[in-house]
């Protein structure tokens, strides 16, 4: 770091002194500053000039120098002015500081550079070692898991060995025991041990019913033929069983089939697949064409089968190829087109937007145009066309007026007409239940005053006959209120016209109470009735 | 659901008539037969010896009772009780018996296995088998009882011979690629018969009905292979559970294996259901009681109720590492029943002894766990419908179907441990059978129109 060189410069002028004047005062200049500020690495090239710029102007340039001068002198090196006072530059000295101060720059850099260097070397050291470490691990494992091996191999030889042993061992303990039963069956046999026998009460008949038959040849063949016999039934039966799979699982292959071509794009668009699958497509369209024959799938055979399957794969394939193409396209498209999409549908967003303004002006336009219309209308004289037509219209409307109210009076009238033809009903009735009551109150009266006679016949006879007036005297009487009340309907049937139907309504309604204090003849109900009549004809 | 009373019963000897009719029991020395229904003693037959095994034969008219100590075998029948038979072996010795598909011929097994002697109880004609096989399943019936498989042991080789259940003769005789040839089982289709090997060795071997090798199966070397094997009632799969704790299931067109069902300590799939039982706390109220307590009341104080909780997914279970220096170890599947519909397969891994394991076979998924509180004894599917019994030692016996699960106690006084269970034929009821008693189940019957309602708690 502290590797400094004296360089001789090539004496330009007088100005020479200052060469040595630097190189003395080096050794006074401390290390640390001169190492701190060495370090700073030089501006890049970009801002090289930027960093000039900023830091030295046309208009600072005194400033700058004195700056430069300073800073020079605290590190040590000569003072760039030719004098102590002016301001004239040593260019010399100017130029030797340049070149010292890029000659410790060079040091610098080399001096990191091999710090690195050596960080690095040791790095790999570390690595190396490592490296080593687990490279031996591995062998000891390896070592390890061939040792397991022998010994399992080991030992399966030895339980070989000793199963062959005990195999051994064992046929001949077998023999020997197997001589032992056939001496015992010897013994046994030889006995003949009466004991050996079947009692039995009576032999059971057979379960099937028949008789047992003699072992021949012919029932050997018998036994033979049968035995083949379920055997063959056997296999047919499995083999029933495996054509309905068969049949079953060539619908499903089929039915994938069609499903996988009608998946597939239509080959025609793609030039490029074509010319790959090519050959394959020839023959696809081939086999399609061959296989979807019904006639076909009845066959079993190797070829057919074979063709099935291959082109259920190869379609298979192409499928996949084409999903996966898709899948590329879609992911493609989310990641690439999704600015896109903002600007699109800003802009048909604005289309929108100016469409609907450009409704809203016009239905605005319509409106004034029409508020405008109808205010002429209203304001400005019209033709005598026109007003003759309003005229008219208002005519009309005015009959059409009349016509309604003369509707709903004829209306009136019925139900007026109606009322009253039931209150006369009403009257009549009342009349005869009235008259049947009298008639009752008579008899009775007069029974009470026989009865009463025949108690007053000792004392008097000249009062019957007044009582009995009384009686009809209040009879009359009651005739005559009645009839009373009859009245003022009979006074009120004549008047009728067909325009004051109504006035004359409310009129009769009015008068009723005052008619009722009128005198009146004997009128009976039969008269009342009478007039009635003649009102309703 | 009804419950009949309990009888008494030895040798876990009570089966059910194949018509369904006549229910058998057995007691010391004495056969006792009633009626389905009314569970009347109709018949009561006394042996000579005490009774070791019975057999209905395949029409129900008769029933056999083998006593292997004496070498004796007796024959009753249900239309004559007055008609006896006696087979006496003598010196040759009974190791076992059973009856032929027409009912008509019974089989004994002598001792040692030096012979099988076929007797006729039409004609007074013996047959003989020689070298047969001294295994587990060594004679198999075809379902429809025409042919009949023999396993044979001859100069260290193992050989099938196929029979003629009409006339006893000898269809078929072939060797087997087995070392130690274990068991053989006929497809309910008559056509393909199963060999399978000793434990030692993986492998198992398909044979047609003429006698031809269709398929070997072997899924490893070395470990101990098949445990048990089951045949789906379509003859579409053969389940092979194996000592690995696991289930392969082979297709009959290929015969080669279609999936594996693995029995792991941990169910994780959270789409099996988990069904675990759960002691209920019994609620006994004191001042009900009284003095003899009922029957009812005995129950509820002297054993625990219990229902079913769904438990939640992941779900551990109890799993037993059995001790490796023994034989037979109590691992692998053990057991293994598809159910009558071919759609659910039941099995039971031996190193969980507490869960009965129910795979959809339809979906090859594991649908259901049955997780109980003590260790299963035993399984059976309803013989119509999709139903499973479960019996694990206790007074309850417990019923799945695709509805639901349910426990059902037992209302008995006392101690009645279910060991075995046995459907009727109808898959109306059922015989729930313990050391010394059994009792006879009746579900709700159509009387009332109601099937029997499962209760979710």
């Amino acid at each position: 770091m502290g590797d400094w060189k004296t360089v001789t410069v090539p004496v330009l002028s007088s100005d020479s002194k200052n060469i040595f004047q630097y190189t003395s005062e080096k050794k006074i200049s401390p290390p640390n500053m001169n190492s701190q500020v060495l370090r700073l690495p030089l501006p890049s090239s970009k801002s090289m000039h930027s960093f000039f710029s900023a830091f030295c102007t046309e208009e600072n340039i005194e400033q700058s120098i004195s700056y430069l001068n300073r800073e020079l002198t605290t590190l040590g090196f000569p003072s760039i002015y030719a004098e102590s006072k002016g301001k004239e530059l040593n260019l010399i000295s100017i130029i030797n500081c340049m070149n010292e101060l890029l000659v410790l720059q060079h040091k610098n850099l080399r001096a990191q550079e091999e710090e690195q260097l050596e960080l690095s070397k040791r790095e790999i050291v570390g690595l190396q070692e490592r490296d080593r470490q687990l490279q031996s691990k591995n062998r000891n494992l390896h070592q390890l898991l061939k040792n397991e091996k022998d010994e399992v191999q080991k030992l399966q030889n030895i339980i070989s060995s000793r199963a062959t042993q005990y195999n051994h061992d064992m046929k001949r303990k077998e023999r020997e025991y197997n001589k032992l039963k056939e001496r015992l069956h010897q013994l046994v046999m030889n006995k003949k041990d009466k004991k050996i026998a079947m009692e039995v009460l009576n032999y059971v008949g057979r379960a099937d019913g028949k008789r047992g038959a003699w072992r021949t040849d012919k029932t050997e063949a018998r036994n033979e033929e049968q035995m083949y016999k379920v055997l063959l039934n056997d296999y047919e039966q499995r083999q029933k069983q495996l054509l309905l799979e068969n049949a079953e699982l060539k619908k499903v292959l089929q039915q994938m089939k069609k499903e996988i071509i009608s998946l597939l794009p239509p080959q025609k668009q793609k030039p490029k697949e074509r010319s790959e699958d090519g050959p394959v497509l020839s023959d696809l369209e081939e086999d399609i064409g061959e296989l979807n024959k019904e006639n076909m799938w009845e066959l079993s055979c190797e070829t057919v089968r074979e063709q099935l399957t291959n082109s259920i794969r190869k379609q298979w394939r192409m499928l996949k190829n084409h999903v996966e193409k898709l899948d590329n396209q879609v992911s493609r498209v989310h990641s690439g087109t999704l600015n896109d999409k903002d600007v699109i549908s800003r802009e048909d967003h604005e289309l929108e937007t100016e469409k609907l303004e450009l409704e809203i002006q016009q239905c605005k336009e319509m409106i004034k145009t029409q508020q405008q219309l109808l205010q002429q209308q209203l304001m400005s004289p019209c033709d005598d066309d026109t007003t003759l037509l309003l005229q008219d219209c208002y005519l009309l409307e005015e009959r059409e007026r009349l016509q309604e109210e003369w509707r709903l009076f004829q209306e009136q009238k019925k139900n007026f007409e109606k009322e009253r033809r039931s209150f006369t009903e009403a009257a009549i009735r009342l009349g005869l239940e009235r008259k049947a009551f009298e008639e009752d109150r008579g008899a009775w009266l007069k029974q009470q005053f026989l009865s009463m006679s025949t108690d007053y016949k000792q004392s008097e006879n000249v009062t019957t006959p007044s009582a009995f007036i009384g009686t009809s005297d209040q009879d009359n009487r009651v005739v005559n209120s009645m009839s009373q009340q009859k009245k003022p309907h009979c006074m009120l049937s004549g008047p009728i016209s067909a325009e004051s139907c109504q006035t004359s309504q409310y009129i009769s309604h009015n008068s009723f109470n005052a008619a009722l204090k009128k005198p009146a003849g004997d009128s009976k109900p039969n008269q009342w009735e009478e007039s009635d009549k003649e009102e309703t004809e | 659901m009804d419950f009949s009373e309990l009888f008494k019963l030895s040798g876990l000897l009570g089966r059910f008539s194949p018509d369904g009719k006549c229910l058998a029991s057995c007691v010391q020395y004495r056969l006792i037969i009633r009626d389905v229904n009314t569970l009347q003693i109709l018949q009561l037959y006394t042996c000579l010896d005490q009774i070791q095994y019975i057999e209905w034969s395949s029409d129900s008219l008769f029933i056999l009772c083998a006593m292997y100590k004496r070498g004796i075998v007796q024959v009753w029948s249900l239309e004559q009780p007055d008609w006896h038979c006696k087979i006496d072996e003598g010196s040759a010795g009974l190791v076992a018996s059973c009856w032929s598909p027409d009912g008509r011929h019974i089989l004994n097994t002598t001792e040692f296995h030096l012979r099988i002697t076929v007797w006729s109880l039409c004609t007074k004609s013996v047959s003989y088998i020689k070298y047969p096989k001294a295994c587990q399943q060594g004679i198999a019936f075809t379902k429809d009882g025409r042919y009949m498989a023999v396993a044979e042991r001859r100069d260290c080789k193992d050989f099938v011979s196929l029979f003629v259940c009409s006339n006893w003769q000898l269809l078929r005789h072939f060797d087997t690629e087995t070392q130690d040839l274990f068991g053989i089982e006929w497809a309910p289709n008559g056509c393909v018969l199963a060999v399978w090997d000793t434990c030692l060795e993986y492998k198992i071997l398909l044979y047609s009905l003429d006698g031809r090798l269709l398929s070997t199966y072997q899924a490893y070397e070395w470990s101990l292979g098949i445990k048990s094997i089951a045949w789906s009632p379509s003859s579409q799969f053969l389940a092979i559970g194996s000592y690995d704790e696991k289930v392969r299931i082979l297709n009959h067109v290929t015969w080669k294996k279609i999936t594996e069902f693995e029995h792991p300590a941990t169910v994780t799939n959270t789409k099996t259901i988990v069904y675990k039982e759960v002691e209920k706390s019994p609620s006994v109220e004191t001042e009900r009681f009284s003095f003899p307590p009922t029957r009812a009341l005995a129950s509820s104080v002297f054993s625990t109720q219990s229902k079913y909780d769904i438990s939640q997914v992941p779900v551990s279970f109890q799993y037993i590492k059995p001790v490796a220096d023994r034989a037979n170890p109590k691992m692998g599947i053990g057991m293994l029943a598809f159910s009558p519909d071919n759609c659910f397969l039941a099995t039971k891994n031996d190193n969980i002894p507490n869960a009965v394991w129910i795979w959809d076979i339809q979906k090859l998924k594991l649908f259901v766990v049955l997780e109980q509180l003590c260790a299963i004894q035993s399984f059976q599917w309803d013989p119509r419908q999709p139903r499973l019994a479960v019996c694990t030692g206790n007074s309850k016996v417990y019923l799945w179907s695709p509805a639901g699960c349910v426990s059902v106690q037992v209302p008995t006084e006392g101690d009645f441990q279910i060991v075995s269970l046995c459907w009727h034929p109808s898959g109306d009821s059922m015989a729930l059978l313990s050391k010394d008693n059994f009792c006879v189940f009746f579900m709700a019957t159509a009387k009332d129109g109601t099937k029997w309602q499962v209760r979710f708690s």
